[in-house]
């Protein structure tokens, strides 16, 4: 919340200095198959989209779709009709993207959580292997048994993106951590299927893990109510999930997607837009861990310095969290 | 308006009876372009039987449809006792006293007797007191009309003849003052007929009308009073039955002079075609439905094989004809002996020059849903004169067809027009063409004129004779005792799955058949008949 | 079927009528929400008509439901109710994209013919199992082919993740097939010819189908096959009488029908998407049902009906997008109740009608007959 509350301010800051002259800017949003309000990515999006909306007065449109084609017609439709910038989220995106990008150089795309090469697009991506070592440390330091788990939806490259950045915080506070991984499948239903999630997290906590962080959405929630009900932790991801379970969820990595939304329409209205690759981490807010009611007596506040010192440590280049989507590999298990 | 006028007229000419129970009035009904009714009048007077006749499509069962609430006249009056009533379901119809035996009984197989009888007729929520008062009535009536039924028999176990006594019941059970029954004796055996007509008198006597559509002639002479004839639609007469012929009664029906009997010269049997050893069928309930049948069909003659339906005569047929594995046994065709205990299929026995008008058009012998052009090659669909490599010549068969319906007097002449709606003589002609002009050596017929009109029947025997006469054999099964007799040169009745005698035609009558159909042994048929 | 009935009134009447009575009741609904139902209408179809590249959509997703609704005919001809053209069509994606994988470096032609013959011998065989099951075995096709859609879906996800999926990818597909084996889209047609129209899916697959209509009606109407495949569908005593295993037709058949769903991948996948996805089906396979029920299982009719159907999923993506408070949902919604009124109660209209006309008939029979007298 506290995070939130600082983008809030940092955005409303924003808008003081520049002034909103581009009345004419058109903003659209186009969510992946899953929907608007599918309680995760595509709702996070629409929130962000509902705030720039608030805070400019500027309406956007928006569009759900219902079939693979749909992606570039949906995206053509926007272009032709002279919407810009046209933000549409997830990596299925990439494809039709960098089609109609190339057929409307004049008009501003951006596409979350992938990137797309293009003069016109600005891809944004989340640097979540850095609010995972961030996890990774508490979750180790919260340990009594050394051991931790991780629960990730489906078996890709973005998932062991978090599964690595998590190992090395873990291994960073001690160096004989024993990590469990575990991936839930490798399809689309592995990110909604609580049942599988709770039993993952079972058998992490059978061999001895007390903490388990989950990245694997609906599938998530399946993992948080075994660690609650078993008396271990759980660690939320993407949005605040602290207060699912007051007092057993440790903390949250937050992965700012409303944020990026917001910042993209933002930066577009603002005459700040600039294409290419964004990196959202530590030090652009865009990834974090949460701490709120819910989880202050959980987090020393030992805990909290080791944390914040790593932090500034990652943001001044310090420590160098390695990304496993750079090489596809992990240095460390 | 002139409705008005027939009715003034027939009360004007019998202002002197009584008044009658049923009186229809310048009835009217159409379907689409179709006129099923055509101003009908009928008359029928308290505690009389009356027998309706008429050809198939002649409009007998919309009358009695519109009678029983099933359809609504487009036109006239319909009186039960002199008061004018407005049938308009068969709600209405039993309150008006009318209750209706169908040709195929509307029973729940797996129910009781007596809750089959209660069904629809059940008062008040629970089951119990309807039962037992069923049961009271049905004792009661049983003894009142000779209609003695378990009333805790399941209709399944129950044989068809005991089925039609439950429909009987059930309409007499819901204070049926008019029975109309539908062909009643067309499932039963030549006792089980004489046993419910009995039934009819003791109803009659009792003061019940009978209303009773039938195309046999034989029992409007035997048992009804008055007869009403029909043909297209209208009602051609109304006379007395005992001031009428049976050859006038058919001469109204088709409106020409029939030949009601065959007329065949003697048979001149030659080599055996067909030699059929020691069969034994069974169905796929493990039931043997033919047992160790053997017999033999001569070049020049017809064999008659009698029996009441489901006695094995359908499935001994369909094993010749290649549709249907024995169990065990062997068919002979031509010398050629073939191994039914494996599937042989038509195709084959068609090569072996053997072909075959199934006992059910509607379900074998046609497709109703197929054109008459294409119903004419069914079965030799793959005959090199009807079809290329892949593609049907579609021209040619479309003129054979043509020409055939010229041949067979199929109406009507076209080619284009679905098998479903031709009357029932004329699809049986569209078969009959079919398996007749392919020239085989042995014709297997089944039930050759069940549901056809009289016209057709006699052009149809004729053909059969004739396949005779040219040297060809035909086997014949049929449930209709006077066709076996007039048609055959030799007659075998099978009962029970077994052939249980042999007679020459001319040496045997329906009374000696008809026992034997009924499992009795020759020593006590004969016996039977002293 | 409807005796009554000019045939002229089964073949056009009916279908319009229900139409209008889907498009009323959608009416109501979308004025229930608080819209204009005649500017929805309205952009509706103009949104499936009014452009190039809204009439390209439209042909694009018709092609899909003019093959998944012959798939559902053919084997309705003999009597059979394949509700499995989804799996079929995911299978039959599987030999597309092999073909297409494979030979995409050649020529489109090659990847044509190939993806075709592909598709097509895939989609079959995921259909013959069923058939043969029904035919030797008992087990009825309905429940079958829908056991075989998900088995077909696992099977497609299982190549995806583990087979296909291009190294270090997230997302579950197969690779981007080579240029040169992409199928030419009806756009880079007209170019060739020096007209431009706009870019859309509708690709040459379009003719494909169209050759799969006539392909289809000759088959069924003029060859020795489709006698014995209507026979069985009619009548299997017939069948049997006439010398036609009913066990055989309907393997045959349940063949030629899951071949004619699988030739739906070669226009998503060999066409459109140029990869294999999952879930590129999109329920195009089950829309089928109710293109062939109501196009009367005739290559003509399944012809109207999948345009129709073309024009909906077209024009209602157009209404979602012009109208935002009809989400897409909203779509599925009307979808579903065109598919309602001309699908499963495609009959409501009959009885009154044939009344209707009797009265007719009768009146001017009547008159004839006075006129002769």
């Amino acid at each position: 919340m506290k995070v939130m509350s600082y983008f809030m301010g940092a955005a409303v800051s924003a808008m003081m200095v520049t002034s909103a002259f581009a009345a004419d800017d058109k903003p659209a949003l186009i969510y992946d198959m899953g929907g608007k309000f599918d309680k995760s990515f595509n709702e996070a999006a629409y929130n962000g989209a509902e705030l720039f909306k608030k805070k400019s007065g500027i309406d956007y449109r928006d569009f759900e779709i219902q079939s693979e084609a749909q992606r570039e017609q949906a995206l053509r439709r926007f272009a032709k009709k002279g919407f810009s910038p046209i933000v549409v989220t997830g990596f299925s995106y990439a494809n039709a993207v960098k089609t109609v990008a190339g057929e409307f150089p004049k008009t501003k795309f951006a596409i979350i959580d992938m990137v797309v090469d293009k003069p016109n697009v600005k891809s944004v991506v989340f640097k979540e292997h850095e609010g995972s070592y961030l996890v990774g440390m508490l979750a180790m330091m919260k340990s009594k048994t050394g051991k931790v788990g991780f629960v990730g939806g489906m078996g890709i490259p973005l998932i062991q993106k978090f599964a690595c950045g998590y190992v090395q915080g873990a291994k960073a506070v001690k160096a004989d951590a024993v990590i469990f991984q575990n991936m839930t499948g490798n399809t689309g239903a592995a990110w909604n299927n609580p049942v599988k999630g709770g039993e993952l997290a079972k058998s992490q906590i059978s061999q001895g893990a007390d903490v388990i962080y989950h990245a694997a959405g609906g599938t998530g929630l399946g993992v948080l109510q075994a660690a609650a009900d078993a008396g271990k932790y759980g660690i939320g991801v993407d949005s605040n999930q602290n207060y699912l379970h007051p007092g057993k969820v440790l903390t949250s990595m937050l992965k700012r997607v409303d944020t990026a939304v917001y910042n993209v329409f933002e930066d577009a209205r603002s005459g700040q837009w600039k294409s290419g690759v964004t990196a959202l981490g530590l030090k652009e807010g865009g990834v974090g861990y949460s701490l709120d009611k819910y989880n202050k007596d959980l987090i020393t506040p030992e805990m909290k310095t080791a944390v914040e010192a790593a932090k500034a440590k990652i943001i001044s280049g310090e420590i160098k969290v390695h990304d496993y989507m750079s090489d596809s590999k992990c240095p460390v298990k | 308006m002139s409705l008005k006028t027939t009715n003034e007229l027939d009360q004007g000419a019998n202002a002197d009876q009584e008044v009658p129970i049923i009186e229809l009035v310048g009835i009217n009904k159409s379907f689409g372009a179709v006129q099923a009714n055509k101003d009908i009048c009928l008359r029928v007077a308290r505690g009389s039987i009356h027998g309706i006749v008429g050809e198939n499509g002649a409009g007998k069962s919309t009358m009695m449809s519109i009678l029983y609430g099933f359809y609504q006249a487009d036109s006239g009056i319909i009186k039960i006792n002199g008061q004018q009533v407005n049938i308009t379901d068969s709600r209405a119809a039993i309150a008006a006293g009318i209750g209706m035996v169908h040709q195929h009984f509307m029973l729940v197989e797996n129910f009781t007797v007596t809750e089959n009888i209660v069904l629809g007729a059940e008062e008040g929520p629970w089951l119990g007191p309807s039962l037992a008062k069923a049961r009271r009535v049905l004792a009661d009536l049983a003894k009142e009309y000779e209609l003695e039924v378990d009333p805790d028999a399941l209709i399944s176990d129950l044989s068809v003849g005991f089925q039609q006594r439950v429909e009987i019941l059930k309409a007499l059970y819901r204070g049926a003052d008019i029975l109309i029954l539908d062909e009643p004796t067309g499932v039963l055996t030549p006792s089980e007929a004489d046993h419910l007509f009995r039934i009819f008198r003791q109803l009659k006597s009792q003061g019940k009308t009978i209303i009773l559509i039938t195309h046999k002639l034989r029992e409007i002479m035997a048992i009804t009073d008055t007869v009403s004839v029909m043909r297209q639609g209208a009602m051609t007469a109304q006379v007395k039955t005992s001031e009428t012929t049976p050859a006038q009664l058919a001469e109204l029906m088709v409106g020409r002079a029939i030949l009601l009997d065959v007329e065949k010269d003697e048979a001149h049997p030659g080599d055996v075609i067909l030699k059929v050893n020691n069969l034994t069928v069974r169905d796929s309930k493990k039931v043997s439905r033919v047992k160790d049948v053997s017999l033999q069909v001569r070049k020049g003659e017809i064999v008659g094989i009698a029996g009441v339906a489901g006695n094995g005569q359908s499935e001994l047929l369909e094993v010749i004809a290649g549709i249907r594995k024995a169990q065990k046994g062997s068919v002979e065709i031509s010398g050629h002996v073939l191994d039914v205990e494996r599937s042989i299929g038509s195709q084959k026995m068609r090569d072996l020059k053997v072909s075959h008008v199934p006992e059910d058009r509607h379900k074998k012998g046609l497709v109703m849903d197929f054109q008459e052009w294409e119903n004419s090659i069914l079965g030799f669909q793959n005959n090199v004169e009807n079809a290329g490599f892949a593609i049907i010549r579609q021209r040619q068969v479309l003129d054979r067809a043509q020409a055939q319906m010229v041949r067979f007097d199929i109406r009507p002449n076209d080619t284009r027009l679905k098998a479903a709606n031709f009357s029932g003589g004329n699809q049986q002609k569209i078969v009959l063409a079919r398996e007749i002009e392919c020239e085989p050596d042995l014709l297997l017929v089944g039930q050759p004129t069940r549901g056809v009109d009289i016209g057709a029947i006699e052009f149809i025997h004729k053909q059969v004779i004739a396949m005779r006469d040219a040297g060809k054999s035909v086997l014949l099964v049929s449930v209709e005792l006077e066709e076996i007799l007039s048609l055959s040169d030799r007659i075998l009745v099978m009962f029970d799955g077994k052939i249980v005698g042999e007679r020459r035609a001319d040496e045997t009558d329906e009374k000696e058949l008809g026992l034997l159909m009924a499992g009795m042994e020759t020593k006590q048929a004969a016996e039977a008949q002293l | 079927m409807n005796k009554a009935l000019p045939r002229w009134a089964d073949l056009i009447l009916i279908p319009l009528l229900n139409l209008s009575l889907a498009l009323f009741v959608s009416g109501l609904v979308v004025l229930f929400i608080g819209e204009n139902p005649f500017e929805a209408v309205k952009v509706l179809i103009e949104g499936a008509l009014g452009s190039q590249e809204a009439i390209g959509f439209t042909l694009y997703y018709a092609t899909n439901f003019i093959f998944t609704g012959l798939a559902v005919a053919i084997a309705f001809h003999a009597g059979l109710f394949n509700i499995g053209g989804e799996g079929q069509a995911m299978v039959a994606g599987i030999g597309v994209a092999v073909a297409a994988l494979g030979l995409g470096q050649t020529h489109w032609a090659v990847v044509f013919l190939a993806a075709t013959f592909m598709g097509g011998l895939f989609g079959a065989v995921w259909a013959a199992i069923p058939g043969y099951l029904q035919a030797k075995r008992g087990s009825h096709v309905v429940i079958t082919t829908i056991m075989f859609n998900f088995i077909a879906s696992s099977l497609s996800v299982y190549l995806l993740v583990h087979v296909m999926k291009v190294e270090g990818s997230m997302v579950p597909e197969s690779e981007t097939f080579a240029a040169s084996g992409h199928l030419p889209f009806v756009s880079d047609m007209f170019a060739v010819l020096g007209v431009t129209i706009s870019k859309t899916p509708l690709n040459i697959s379009f003719f494909l189908a169209l050759a799969a209509s006539l392909g289809v009606w000759v088959l069924v109407w003029r060859t020795k096959l489709g006698y014995a495949m209507r026979t069985v569908g009619f009548s299997q005593g017939a069948a049997v009488y006439a010398g036609i295993s009913p066990a055989r037709i309907t393997i045959i058949a349940m063949a030629l029908s899951g071949a004619l769903a699988g030739l739906m991948a070669v226009n998503e996948i060999a066409g459109a998407q140029h990869r294999l996805l999952l879930g590129f089906t999109a329920g195009y396979g089950f829309v089928g049902i109710a293109v062939a029920l109501m196009g009367r299982a005739h290559p003509v009719g399944i012809f109207f009906a999948a345009i129709l159907f073309g024009m909906l999923y077209q024009g209602g993506g157009e209404l979602a997008f012009e109208i935002p408070t009809i989400t897409r949902d909203m779509i599925v919604v009307i979808q579903g109740l065109v598919i309602l009124f001309t699908g499963a109660m495609e009959y409501m209209f009959v009885p009154p009608l044939i009344r209707i006309f009797g009265l007719f008939k009768s009146k001017s029979k009547s008159a004839n007959q006075q006129g002769a007298l």
